[in-house]
């Protein structure tokens, strides 16, 4: 069966300057396919400028790859025609990180749900198309009477980013992209969004991109998780896998440095190295090895392979070349990153 | 250390209103507390509920139509005692950085863009120290900037040639550089990824330990909170609803809204279960009746919507205001009207 979503070694060449002489590699050699059978939350984490929001961009098509196809439904996202672009543009849906910014603060918040219903004719009368706004902010947790008629600014951030999931609902998508989509609300507001977002998957089949630097989150909402450095994958997996045992150095620098609200974890028990002015020598190799407390000669001259060690687990280190050689995948792989 | 050590900032009933065209807002509604030599106070509460404004006030950098209404906040130093409220402007200058420094919310926009690093903490050495050496006030500079793990020659530049944690990091070495009893960091790591977070804040920590000086932590983030202070006082709408030390409120919060906060908050343990907090923060410019979080609290009495509950102290040192605990304190007023004094524990984590 043809996938929902497959990226296949998809880069992103930023260019500036006369002649595009400046060029910055956003993304590079990424894989990714997402079925439509098994819904899935997939969280894409990773620093600021790791090339995560660029995945997010290239998967909705507002933007091009240099290298590689984004394919929807087995054809390129930047070649659909008539109405096979209004269904990709149907089925793929977005909830971004600024609550206050997607909202024109003079409509009232019915507007941004009246809209896709015109857009789409979604609904045959205005009855009809109020009745699909209610279930729509009832599915989020929302109480209609509460939100409905009302201007953005009365609304809490929690609230509005709520509405936002609500509008992506609305369309009946296939695949949600969500970037950052709770970094904005007060953490005593973030579970209500993530939950909509776990119903979204069980209730009504939608896969998700999630999109977050906040690893907390991606491990409580995600069932997999991409792991971007500098733009490349550098370990993908099940989420509980990654988190509790992470395999890539930079994965272990990143999940030791998660804050838990919990007093019996010690943060930071392992060291980290000095990063400040040491990632301007030159390196043909592995973007982290100026970072790396086990970097070796080869690290700096070849990137590592993508090495697999298990059906749902690929790490792009050196380190796990012996431990990949014993993993012979029988069959070839539906999910995570190649 | 020791657990009856004197405070070295003493906040009594502290009242900051906004006069708004919409109305009063009272942003700080009658705060107390006190804060213990080297202790770090960490204050969490929801965007709104007063705590940056709170900071401000110490610091005395409320603007109008904001305006400190009443109370008092005593800072302790070897010159003696100083309430910053009563100081003018001219002293209070003298203080800021000195006594009580503050390192703002996103370092970013806190640094002067057209000026280097190294002016700007000259400027701040001139403005205490006129009479000192160049040279000295340099090495001053180079000395904060050490401590920070930033090398001198970030002295020579300009704030956009930094990254975003080595911004935070000179704002911290600024606030550092006086010595001050007391420092007020907002949010100190809000806008950085977790792995710079986690340098800024160990950075922070350790200056911190070095000075003895005390640390009031602003933040929303929990997680944060659990792994650097000592003591959390949650706040809402404009008051502090509980301070506890920081192992109690992680793991026996008492008021109501502490513990949804609490609830709330995903660990490595309860992955996948969620509990949000129920309804919305109150507007400040029309409270609810009596005690402000009754319209979202599971155990509402009727005696809650009346009148606002009192704060009640527990014998291990906790403060809640809350009734749920004030009936249990029935006859002992005595304890009611005492606010307990800091009481970091021990074996908290280095």
């Amino acid at each position: 069966m043809t996938p929902l979503l497959e990226l296949r070694a998809v880069g992103k060449v930023y260019t500036r300057g006369v002649f595009a002489r400046e060029r910055v590699v956003a993304l590079k050699g990424v894989d990714l396919v997402i079925d439509e059978s098994r819904p899935r939350i997939i969280a894409v984490a990773g620093e600021s400028g790791s090339g995560k929001s660029t995945l997010g961009l290239l998967v909705l098509g507002f933007l091009q790859p240099t290298e590689g196809a984004v394919l929807y439904r087995g054809k390129r996202v930047d070649a659909l025609r008539g109405a096979e672009y209004w269904r990709f543009r149907r089925e793929v849906q977005a909830v971004f990180q600024d609550p206050f910014a997607v909202f024109n603060p003079f409509y009232k918040v019915d507007h941004l749900l009246q809209v896709p219903i015109e857009k789409f004719k979604l609904a045959p009368s205005r009855q009809a198309a109020r009745l699909m706004m209610e279930d729509a902010l009832r599915a989020v947790g929302l109480r209609p009477e509460e939100v409905l008629g009302r201007f953005p600014h009365q609304l809490s951030g929690g609230q509005r980013q709520r509405i936002a999931v609500a509008r992506a609902l609305l369309l009946k998508p296939r695949l949600l992209v969500a970037d950052e989509p709770v970094s904005m609300v007060d953490a005593s507001l973030r579970a209500t969004i993530l939950e909509s977002l776990r119903h979204m998957r069980d209730a009504h089949g939608v896969s998700i991109l999630y999109i977050t630097h906040d690893l907390t989150t991606a491990y409580h909402v995600a069932d997999e998780i991409l792991v971007l450095y500098a733009g490349r994958v550098v370990e993908s997996g099940e989420v509980e896998a990654v988190i509790r045992a992470p395999k890539h150095p930079y994965t272990q620098l990143l999940i030791d440095s998660i804050p838990w609200p919990d007093v019996s974890r010690v943060w930071g028990a392992a060291p980290m190295t000095k990063r400040d002015g040491t990632e301007a020598r030159a390196n043909t190799g592995c973007r982290f090895a100026p970072r790396c407390p086990a970097v070796m000669p080869r690290c700096w001259q070849v990137p590592p392979p993508t090495y697999h060690l298990g059906l749902r687990r690929a790490v792009a280190c050196y380190l796990y070349e012996q431990e990949a050689e014993k993993f012979n995948p029988a069959e070839p792989q539906c999910m995570a990153a190649r | 250390m020791t657990a009856n050590a004197m405070p070295v900032l003493r906040v009594r009933d502290l009242r900051v209103t906004y006069y708004t065209d919409a109305g009063r807002v009272a942003a700080v509604n009658g705060v107390s507390f006190d804060l213990a030599p080297g202790e770090r106070l960490g204050l969490v509460g929801e965007s709104g509920c007063g705590k940056s404004t709170l900071a401000l006030a110490l610091m005395r950098m409320i603007k109008p139509p904001g305006r400190i209404e009443s109370g008092s906040a005593v800072v302790r130093t070897a010159q003696g005692e100083i309430d910053l409220l009563t100081l003018d402007e001219a002293a209070m200058r003298k203080v800021r950085l000195s006594v009580i420094s503050y390192i703002p919310q996103g370092a970013m926009n806190a640094l002067n863009p057209v000026l280097r690093v190294e002016q700007q903490m000259l400027d701040a050495l001139q403005a205490h120290m006129p009479q000192m050496p160049r040279r000295e006030m340099l090495a001053r500079a180079e000395a904060a900037l050490e401590s920070v793990e930033l090398s001198r020659d970030v002295l020579r530049r300009y704030p956009h040639e930094l990254s975003g944690g080595m911004k935070q990091r000179v704002c911290i070495a600024i606030g550092i550089l006086l010595s001050p009893r007391v420092i007020i960091a907002d949010e100190p790591t809000s806008a950085l990824d977790v792995v710079v977070q986690r340098q800024v804040m160990e950075t922070l920590r350790r200056v911190q330990e070095q000075l003895g000086a005390s640390l009031i932590l602003i933040g929303h983030d929990m997680g944060l909170m659990a792994q650097v202070a000592h003591r959390v006082a949650v706040m809402y709408a404009g008051q502090f609803v509980e301070i506890s030390p920081v192992h109690a409120m992680f793991t026996q919060p008492l008021h109501p809204y502490a513990q949804a906060l609490i609830q709330s908050l995903p660990r490595l343990e309860n992955r996948g279960v969620f509990h949000g907090l129920p309804g919305m923060a109150p507007s400040l410019l029309r409270l609810p009746s009596g005690c402000a979080f009754h319209p979202r609290c599971a155990y509402v009495m009727d005696a809650c919507r009346r009148e606002a509950p009192p704060t009640v102290s527990t014998p291990d040192g906790r403060l809640v205001q809350c009734y749920l605990y004030a009936a249990a304190k029935e006859g002992e007023s005595a304890a009611m009207q005492e606010r307990a004094s800091p009481q970091p524990q021990e074996g908290m984590r280095a």
